[in-house]
């Protein structure tokens, strides 16, 4: 089984896996890294939404393979220190969570959002395709407009 | 009759003092007792008050104070994200003169008491009298160990912060009162909730205690449970629902990299490895012979011909008098939680502990009992917060195949359903169609018949059956059906029933039960009934709304949601209401169908009238997901049957709404107290549903008759 060497949230780690497994099993499987959500395996309700040298993917579908040598943030490397991300903030100063399952991803997803376009328009946000089941969404494009702002 | 019961458990409760080295008071349904007012009454301590070490007497609710000052509140209703945790911990700090960031809401661990239970919205009103006295109890007695600590009268002192404050400004922490408080048996000060003008907390918008974790990854969601060398599981299951395993070739499977187990349970094929994407690798490599499945031979026109079998004809005309008819039906709807059903279970040969998000935790427990052939007392359920539920978690599948996978290995297991697996084989709200007619004479309504059919419903320990009998109606379905199934118009005689079809579809009550497919039909109706009467929709649900109150909310509906403004072609405003639970709100909605095929719901707005809003922002929250649930279940998401199997496979294809199918603009009006608790996490989805498809006919020009509208 191949070795693979990665960044995660800054600190590096090496894991025993095969190549064709999901970044998502490795983070939450082998590295106990659990912020990432599943909620589908094949990319579409993107729950597991996190940062790939900085861009957004969907750990359920990326191979460890792809993520040699790279750096991976979860949900749980995006604050800086005891800082939270502006979007994070955002998140509480909105109460966007219900359930919130979908919310690692969906606020890595906004944070991906922000980083692209710093003032992003509706259409932009409409764009997002994380699923959250409790129907959050009012409020995460009211939170995305506040960090946008902040 | 719901309120009838709310009120039976608001009297049977009785709050009491536990023996513990902090003060720890507790709340428990006296089922012998009547306690109209708070008693330090527990059985043999009913009359002294002295502090109970009856450890059989078992608790519905139980607060605690620490010496570190924290308000410790075990919670027995489980929170799936509809925010019943901060809620109650808003009760406890409001009694207690705490502060809400003092109180720590944790969920209690299956303890075969009633109450507890989550569903139909009881939450609220069942805890709402109880958890305010366990409250007013606790804070009596801390301020009683203040005043004798201090030599002063207990009637001179306040409370605030967290803390007794004495006139000559000293002050003591609640932690620092909490060992002396545990001995406290008679408070010198009244130890009863306060009245509702006084209230500073309830009412006050709140956000959710959780969401600092949440927005940092930290929750740990019942999958994210790390029990030491729990092996991720997964089932491979049969091509159509409960279908059976006839025979298994795991000889490809075991060898896979990483695959530690195989085991066969009824509902299928385990394989347990070191992640869970060995244990999939190593199920796709099974070579295992299915069994047929009960509905095998049964698709979706099977299912619709068998609805419209149930349904007898309509009573004859009275002469001379028109009438209005309507036909809707609404396809199977998966609950579709974000987080799948999934358990983690460490099963020995003496004992089982099960981690799972449960809204039934004593249903869950005696599930694995079953499973496990463990006493009852072997067996402990630790309640997680779960990633939704809108009725998924009434049921314990994964608990108990877990349960059963670590029976067998000996080993602790976190066995997760895929999606595919919860798809397919999860369970749904069920199919169902509806007949009906209003019938009016000379302007005046002289009957309404509303003859409804749908696959038959698993309640399975659900709350809202409580204290519902079959009685003289042919299933448990048809009765409830009968009891929550009201038409708040004045619409002359009322014929309602509900037949169900026993087809063995795996069922459970959706948020909202009957009410987010029928009562939409029904206000659906009313839009047809104004559409011939060349009414306005809005004018005409106010005039023959039955209640006071109904017209209040649709009034104020009409008046702040901006009812009748011009809209352009292809764009338009529909309107829905809805009473239940002690409660009632309308939802206006504005669509843009311009592109029939992919309408926008861009504005929505609720009123509701809730009696007592605890935490209006997390109703606010509560309402905007019922709003996505009307628009899911009536534009686009829903499950299509195809011989026995579920078409549809995740969510790539059971449609649910994502950010650019939500409103632009969503807007709630709660109205005023009116010192009746009413609940609120299923008030909308009626109300929601009845809009969107009334907008959407409108601004097509349409009828929409068969949910959802694009499947």
């Amino acid at each position: 089984m191949p070795t693979y060497t990665l960044s995660v949230n800054g600190k590096r780690v090496s894991v025993d896996a095969p190549a064709d497994m999901p970044l998502l099993w490795v983070l939450r499987d082998l590295l106990g890294i659990t912020g990432p959500k599943y909620g589908c395996g094949i990319g579409a309700c993107r729950a597991c939404t996190s940062h790939l040298n900085g861009a957004e993917i969907q750990p359920c579908v990326v191979p460890i393979s792809d993520c040699a040598n790279k750096q991976v943030t979860t949900i749980e490397g995006l604050a800086s220190g005891g800082t939270l991300h502006p979007v994070q903030q955002a998140w509480l100063d909105e109460d966007v969570p219900q359930c919130g399952y979908c919310q690692p991803g969906q606020i890595m997803a906004a944070a991906a959002l922000l980083k692209r376009t710093s003032r992003p328009s509706d259409a932009e946000i409409d764009a997002i395709q994380n699923v959250c089941r409790c129907g959050t969404y009012c409020r995460i494009r009211s939170a995305i407009k506040k960090a946008a702002a902040s | 009759m719901t309120s009838e019961r709310n009120t039976l458990d608001r009297r049977r409760f009785i709050t009491f003092l536990v023996a513990a080295p902090t003060l720890t008071v507790a709340a428990r349904l006296g089922i012998d007792l009547t306690a109209d007012t708070p008693a330090m009454a527990a059985k043999g301590t009913t009359a002294t008050g002295e502090p109970t070490t009856d450890t059989n007497l078992g608790t519905t609710y139980v607060l605690r104070v620490t010496s570190a000052n924290r308000i410790v509140f075990e919670s027995p209703k489980a929170d799936v994200g509809q925010g019943i945790s901060t809620a109650l911990g808003m009760l406890v700090a409001e009694e207690l003169d705490a502060r809400l960031g003092d109180v720590d809401t944790v969920l209690a661990d299956a303890a075969d008491l009633p109450g507890q239970s989550v569903g139909g919205s009881v939450s609220m009103r069942n805890a709402y009298t109880p958890v305010r006295e366990l409250g007013a109890q606790a804070r009596a007695r801390l301020v009683t160990a203040a005043a004798r600590r201090w030599g002063l009268p207990a009637a001179t002192l306040t409370t605030h912060d967290t803390a007794v404050h004495a006139p000559d400004g000293r002050s003591a922490s609640y932690g620092s009162l909490a060992a002396d408080a545990a001995g406290v048996t008679r408070p010198d000060v009244p130890a009863t909730p306060k009245p509702a003008s006084r209230h500073t907390v309830i009412g006050t918008p709140a956000p959710q205690r959780e969401g600092r974790a949440i927005v940092t990854g930290a929750t740990t969601f019942s999958l994210d449970v790390a029990v030491p060398g729990a092996l991720p599981t997964v089932v491979a299951r049969p091509p159509t629902i409960s279908g059976t395993v006839r025979s298994v070739d795991a000889s490809a499977a075991q060898a896979m990299p990483g695959v530690i187990a195989v085991t066969t349970i009824p509902t299928g094929v385990a394989v347990s490895a070191r992640t869970f994407h060995e244990a999939m690798k190593g199920r796709d490599a099974l070579r295992v012979s299915w069994g047929p499945g009960p509905v095998d031979t049964v698709s979706d026109s099977t299912v619709s011909e068998r609805l419209q079998q149930a349904i007898p004809p309509f009573a004859s005309l009275p002469l001379l008098s028109n009438h209005v008819d309507g036909r809707f039906e609404f396809a199977f709807v998966n609950h579709a939680p974000m987080e799948t059903n999934s358990a983690t279970a460490d099963v020995r040969p003496n004992s089982a502990v099960v981690w799972a998000s449960t809204k039934v935790p004593n249903s869950t427990r005696s599930a694995v009992v079953s499973a496990t052939g463990l006493p009852k007392n072997a067996v402990t359920v630790h309640v997680m917060r779960g990633g939704g539920s809108f009725g998924r978690r009434l049921s314990s599948e994964a608990p108990v195949e877990a349960a059963q996978v670590s029976q067998a290995l000996g080993r602790p297991v976190k066995l997760m359903w895929t999606r595919e697996d919860d798809v397919r084989h999860g369970r749904m709200r069920p199919a169902s169609m509806h007949r009906m007619r209003i019938t009016y004479l000379n302007g005046q309504m002289v009957s309404f018949q509303n003859l409804s059919s749908a696959v038959q419903l698993d309640f399975l320990d659900s709350p809202v059956i409580d204290g519902i009998g079959i009685g003289g109606y042919p299933s448990i379905g048809s009765a409830f059906f009968a009891i929550t199934q009201e038409t708040p118009y004045a619409l002359g005689a009322e014929t309602k029933a509900l037949n169900e079809v026993p087809l063995d579809f795996p069922t459970a009550t959706w948020r909202s039960v009957y009410s987010g497919h029928n009562r939409a039909a029904e206000e659906l109706m009313m839009d047809r009934l104004a559409t011939r009467l060349d009414r306005d929709p809005m004018a005409l649900r106010i005039e023959l709304a039955r209640e006071e109150q109904a017209k209040t909310v649709l009034r104020t509906l009409r008046d702040e949601g901006g009812w009748g403004r011009s809209m352009p072609t292809g764009w338009a405003q529909g309107v829905g209401f809805h009473k239940e639970y002690n409660a009632r709100a309308g939802c206006l909605v504005e669509i843009d169908a311009t592109k029939p095929a992919a309408p926008r719901v861009t504005k929505a707005f609720v009123v509701a009238d809730v009696g007592i809003p605890v935490n209006p922002r997390g109703l606010e929250a509560q309402f905007a997901g019922c709003v996505m649930d009307g628009i899911g279940t009536i534009l686009q998401a829903g499950n299509h049957i195809d011989s026995g199997r579920v078409r549809e496979t995740s969510f790539a294809d059971f449609r649910w709404p994502r950010q650019r199918h939500a409103p632009l603009q969503f807007g709630m009006r709660l109205l005023p107290p009116t010192g009746s608790i009413g609940g609120g996490g299923e008030l909308v989805v009626p109300a929601a549903a009845a809009a969107v498809a009334s907008a959407y006919g409108r601004a097509t020009g349409s009828e929409p008759w068969r949910f959802p509208i694009s499947f």
